[in-house]
């Protein structure tokens, strides 16, 4: 890998020229670099794991571009990235539509959708409590070093469980696991049995819009009026 | 009787095959018959014993040989018996006929008629060259299977095997080997194509040790069957391969990962293997050469997924066959995080024929891009079924309709699926295309491992699409979220079409959600999950909008879309319909028209496959 | 008499682990073997082989959910298993798997009430040409 006198390598994030060490994940710089792209699957200090692809970004130029997990890509010389590109914010977006379906009483993921802007979901609910990032298997293999889950069966019907699903001797009871599910975390309130997008910020009326209100500052993140409007990608 | 002893050196090794070639009588008929699980399932396991104990029974097991082989291509006529040395060529043959074949043909040489090919001229065949099927296919590799018996080493080493080996091991350098690979443009035939030699020097290029050389025999295509032939028919010549290539990245172990649904193909490797060994073609100070290499056979469990090179080392580390990023190539930390070389067994077969015979020789077949042949797997609607090797570049009309004899029932063509699950359809419209790397993937499909399902005018493309995502619904291991949930939306959409519930936008979100694999997936198997969606949308698309729409299936195969009824003007009453009806929802009187009950009918379709009136109607 | 029973296969289970070489390699083969003695895998064979292997028992858990050819609940007596490739869909496996539904009263995946049979689909076997095509306690039938 050609590196310069620093050691570093030299790459092109969003058109902007900057340094990195060579082992730093693509992630890793570019968060470096104070630029933000949603994860999920992704925490420091654990693995990555490369799971939920929200982290993708398109490397490559002309039309020989392609999109790749940030998390697991490494960095080299002349790398040219795009971390916002059409192309990627259609995937996340579909990405988080699909999770959505899945989970819909996460508040983290539905609080990310809003943060994307998504105004619908075109699956139908699943009332699932996990999706299946393996925060939790590695977080009690690699941080607690317990190894007292992991996954089993594949593809849809894979699950997160302990040998057998039974009690394990091996489970040090320290709630590690819940600590870092994203879906554990908090509970939404605003989904209906049947839409998996939270409507609940539409039924409170955002104080920038009440009446002698005008140095009220919004607190609410994002605007429902921004919500509200139908994107188009 | 021959010794069985390790082979010191490339002149011992030659004066066993003078040995063996002398002993040979060209004269001598021999009886061999295809023993692969194909011809195992129609009984000939039970035509070979037959013709052991007759010739026994008639003094003549020492005058006549028998051997059992693999696979020689042509299933559909299968259990074939080819007489040698004449070749004469008998199909389809029966327990029953044993006894006239050893007194008739081996003893007489009188030919007996019924069991001679037909070809679509008219005329029989007599000799395997006659047939028809065989003319246009160029069987380098699979032409072997008839000299071999898989359980005696000793016919491959007859036929000059590892010759090549003792040549590569005694005369050149590992780099010597990967130019002459590079050169010969020889391309994986697992189905990606990557240039084979351009991965070696990758692999020899890494640093590392130890070096692992790898055969990947998950061969998960269904509908493909070549690797399971070769490893049958011919094991030793994917063992060569894999040694010379073993030999040219620096690596002393190696491994052949079978999939869990080829038994004897694991039998026959590992019996391989073992004699290998009492040779010494593998183990220590391989022919005197200094080099060591050694193979274990891994079998699989049961997962398609495990084709997948990182999602094949992951099982055979004692991990679920979960795949990885390939950011960093196996070549550089693949197994046990060592530089890895993982080949297809159709590749490393190509091997030795290119070391033998020159890069030259073998940039002399083929097309510009795709050099050398290719084995396919034709089956479905076609009448001549089994295993072609053809040159790259023969068109797939050649392939359909020369060698493959065209539709059987006189039903109309109407798509090719080549490449697998991860391959598409393609239509009438582009029958005329070359087959090669280039040409299927411009229009959306892929050459893949090999295998190639004909559709007639019967087939339903929705319904395919439909059995492709549900096929890789089960399959996909999980773990990304593009595949695992995309892959189940596809197919409740899918399901829902089938079944009369597809709505607008349905098509629209169906190619949304194909994007989405083959942008993000994080392996192959999501990455080209989409192709058989995408392909048939392309090409017919009609079809689609006829089961949406209209609620219709064209094909007449969705069974919520159609119901059966019974022509009255056809209908003779002869009550075979009623008989054969598992829920008696058919009723009438004897030499009257009957009606079915569409409440009780849970549209099996016996009625219509029973009806020798053609009475009964799909709608 | 349960325990002279698991007692026995563990004995087995340990001559299957040593004719591997306690190999993690041969984990695949281990399971096979112990699924073809036991008819099932047994959970205290899994912990046997995490044991000997010194591996985590849940790698073991994962790797016997993964694949398909595993069962964790005992099998039928007699397997039949219907191809359900792409070949032998074109030529009518489902009807195939239907029938035998409707005849023995039972549904893919699953064991008929009296132990007899198990039926499973199963993906490709490679005799495409014969298709569609069972097979029934590992014999094929074109």
């Amino acid at each position: 890998m050609t590196t310069n006198e620093n050691g570093m390598v030299r790459l092109k994030i969003n058109s902007i020229e900057v340094s990195a060490d060579p082992s730093w994940s693509l992630l890793e710089t570019i968060r470096f670099y104070g630029i933000e792209v949603p994860t999920l699957c992704y925490v420091e200090g654990l693995t990555p794991y490369g799971a939920c692809r929200l982290c993708v970004v398109e490397i490559g130029s002309g039309d020989r571009t392609k999109l790749v997990a940030s998390c697991t890509h490494p960095v080299w010389d002349g790398l040219v990235v795009r971390t916002h590109s059409k192309r990627v914010m259609k995937v996340r977006r579909m990405i988080m539509e699909l999770l959505l379906a899945r989970c819909p009483s996460s508040k983290v993921l539905q609080d990310m959708a809003a943060k994307m802007g998504i105004s619908s979901v075109r699956f139908s609910p699943k009332h699932d409590d996990c999706i299946l990032c393996g925060l939790c298997v590695r977080m009690c293999e690699e941080q607690m070093g317990a190894k007292a889950i992991g996954f089993a069966g594949r593809g849809v019907d894979r699950k997160i469980t302990t040998p057998f699903d039974i009690r394990s001797d091996l489970c040090k009871a320290c709630g590690a696991c819940m600590y870092i599910c994203p879906t554990c975390q908090l509970r939404c309130l605003g989904p209906e049995a049947k839409d998996p997008l939270c409507g609940g910020c539409t039924n409170i009326k955002p104080v920038c819009m009440e009446e002698g209100a005008d140095d009220a500052l919004c607190y609410m993140h994002p605007c429902v009026a921004c919500v509200k409007e139908p994107e188009k990608v | 009787m021959i010794k069985v002893a390790k082979l010191k050196n490339p002149a011992e090794l030659e004066k066993l095959q003078q040995r063996l070639q002398n002993e040979h009588d060209p004269e001598k008929p021999i009886i061999t018959i295809c023993n692969g699980t194909g011809c195992r399932a129609l009984g000939s396991e039970n035509v070979v014993s037959a013709f052991k104990k007759e010739l026994k029974d008639q003094k003549l097991d020492g005058k006549v040989g028998l051997r059992p082989i693999g696979c020689p291509g042509f299933c559909e006529m299968g259990p074939i018996v080819v007489i040698q040395p004449e070749n004469i060529f008998y199909k389809r043959v029966a327990v029953e006929d044993v006894g006239e074949i050893v007194n008739d043909t081996v003893t007489d040489g009188k030919l007996i008629d019924r069991l001679l090919y037909e070809n679509s001229s008219g005329e029989k065949a007599v000799h395997e060259d006659d047939v028809d099927f065989y003319k246009k296919q160029m069987r380098l590799i699979i032409g072997n299977n008839s000299q071999i018996d898989p359980e005696n080493i000793l016919d491959y080493v007859a036929i000059d095997g590892y010759s090549t080996l003792a040549k590569v091991l005694s005369t050149m350098k590992p780099d010597d080997v990967i130019n002459e690979i590079t050169a010969s443009g020889l391309r994986g035939r697992g189905g990606a194509g990557f240039p084979t030699g351009r991965k070696w020097k990758a692999c020899r290029d890494s640093e590392g040790e130890p070096k692992y050389a790898i055969c990947n025999a998950d061969e998960g295509d269904p509908g493909a069957f070549m690797d399971r032939s070769l490893l049958e028919g011919n094991p030793h010549s994917v063992l060569e391969g894999l040694i010379i290539c073993a030999f040219a990245i620096g690596s002393h172990e190696g491994y052949v990962y079978v999939r869990n649904e080829y038994p004897l193909a694991v039998k026959t490797l590992e019996t391989a293997i073992k004699q290998a060994r009492e040779y010494g073609f593998l183990g220590e100070d391989i022919l005197g050469s200094g080099f060591d290499f050694d193979v274990k056979v891994i079998q699989g469990g049961g997962a398609f997924v495990c084709g997948e090179s990182t999602a094949l080392m992951a099982s055979i580390e004692g991990r679920a066959g979960d795949p990885s990023p390939k950011y960093i190539h196996t070549t550089e930390k693949g197994l046990w995080g060592k530089p890895s070389n993982l080949n297809n067994v159709e590749t490393l077969a190509n091997v030795p024929l290119i070391m033998k015979n020159g890069s030259d020789w073998y940039r002399s077949i083929g097309t510009e891009s795709s050099k050398g042949t290719k084995i396919f797997s034709l089956v479905g609607k076609i009448n001549n079924t089994g295993l072609v090797e053809v040159p790259m570049g023969i068109t797939l009309g050649e392939i359909i309709y020369d060698i493959g004899g065209g539709i059987p029932g006189g039903r109309k063509f109407k798509a090719v699926q080549t490449g697998g699950p991860s391959g598409g359809c393609i239509p009438e419209s582009l029958l005329d295309l070359p087959v090669d790397y280039e040409s299927l993937s411009k229009h959306g499909s892929m050459m893949g491992s090999g295998g190639m399902i004909v559709m007639d005018e019967d087939t339903c493309m929705v319904d395919i699409a439909r059995y492709f995502i549900n096929f890789l619904k089960g399959e996909s291991c999980g773990k990304c979220v593009p595949c695992r949930e995309g892959l189940e939306r596809m197919g409740e959409i899918l399901n829902g079409i089938c079944e009369g519930k597809g709505k607008e936008g349905d098509i629209e979100l169906l190619e949304d959600l194909g994007e989405l694999l083959a942008d993000a997936s994080l392996c192959g198997l999501g990455t080209s999950a989409a192709n058989p969606v995408l392909t048939t949308i392309e090409h017919f698309r009609d079809e689609y909008i006829a089961h949406i729409k209209e609620k219709r299936c064209p094909a007449g195969v969705c069974k919520s879309l159609i119901h059966y009824t019974i022509d009255e003007s056809a209908c003779t009453g002869c009550g075979e319909c009623l008989k054969a009806c598992p829920e008696g929802a058919i009723t009438g009187e004897k030499k009257q028209a009957h009606t079915i009950k569409l409440d009780k009918c849970i549209k099996c379709g016996i009625c219509y496959d029973v009806c020798k009136f053609d009475a009964v109607r799909k709608e | 008499m349960k325990n002279e029973q698991e007692d026995i296969n563990i004995a087995a289970v340990d001559s299957i682990i040593e004719r591997h070489n306690s190999d993690v390699e041969l984990l695949v083969s281990m399971l096979q073997d112990v699924q073809a003695e036991c008819k099932y895998l047994p959970a205290d064979a899994l912990r046997r082989i995490a044991e000997r292997l010194q591996i985590p028992l849940i790698q073991v858990y994962s790797v016997a959910t993964f694949f398909k050819a595993f069962s964790l609940v005992p099998r039928g007596r007699h397997s039949i298993q219907v191809c359900v490739g792409t070949a032998c869909h074109v030529r009518g496996a489902k009807a195939i798997v239907e029938e035998i539904e409707r005849n023995l009263n039972v549904k893919a995946g699953g064991t008929t009430d009296d132990g007899e049979y198990t039926l499973e689909t199963v993906n490709c076997v490679g005799a495409c040409a014969l298709g569609p095509i069972i097979l029934i306690d590992d014999e094929y039938h074109g």
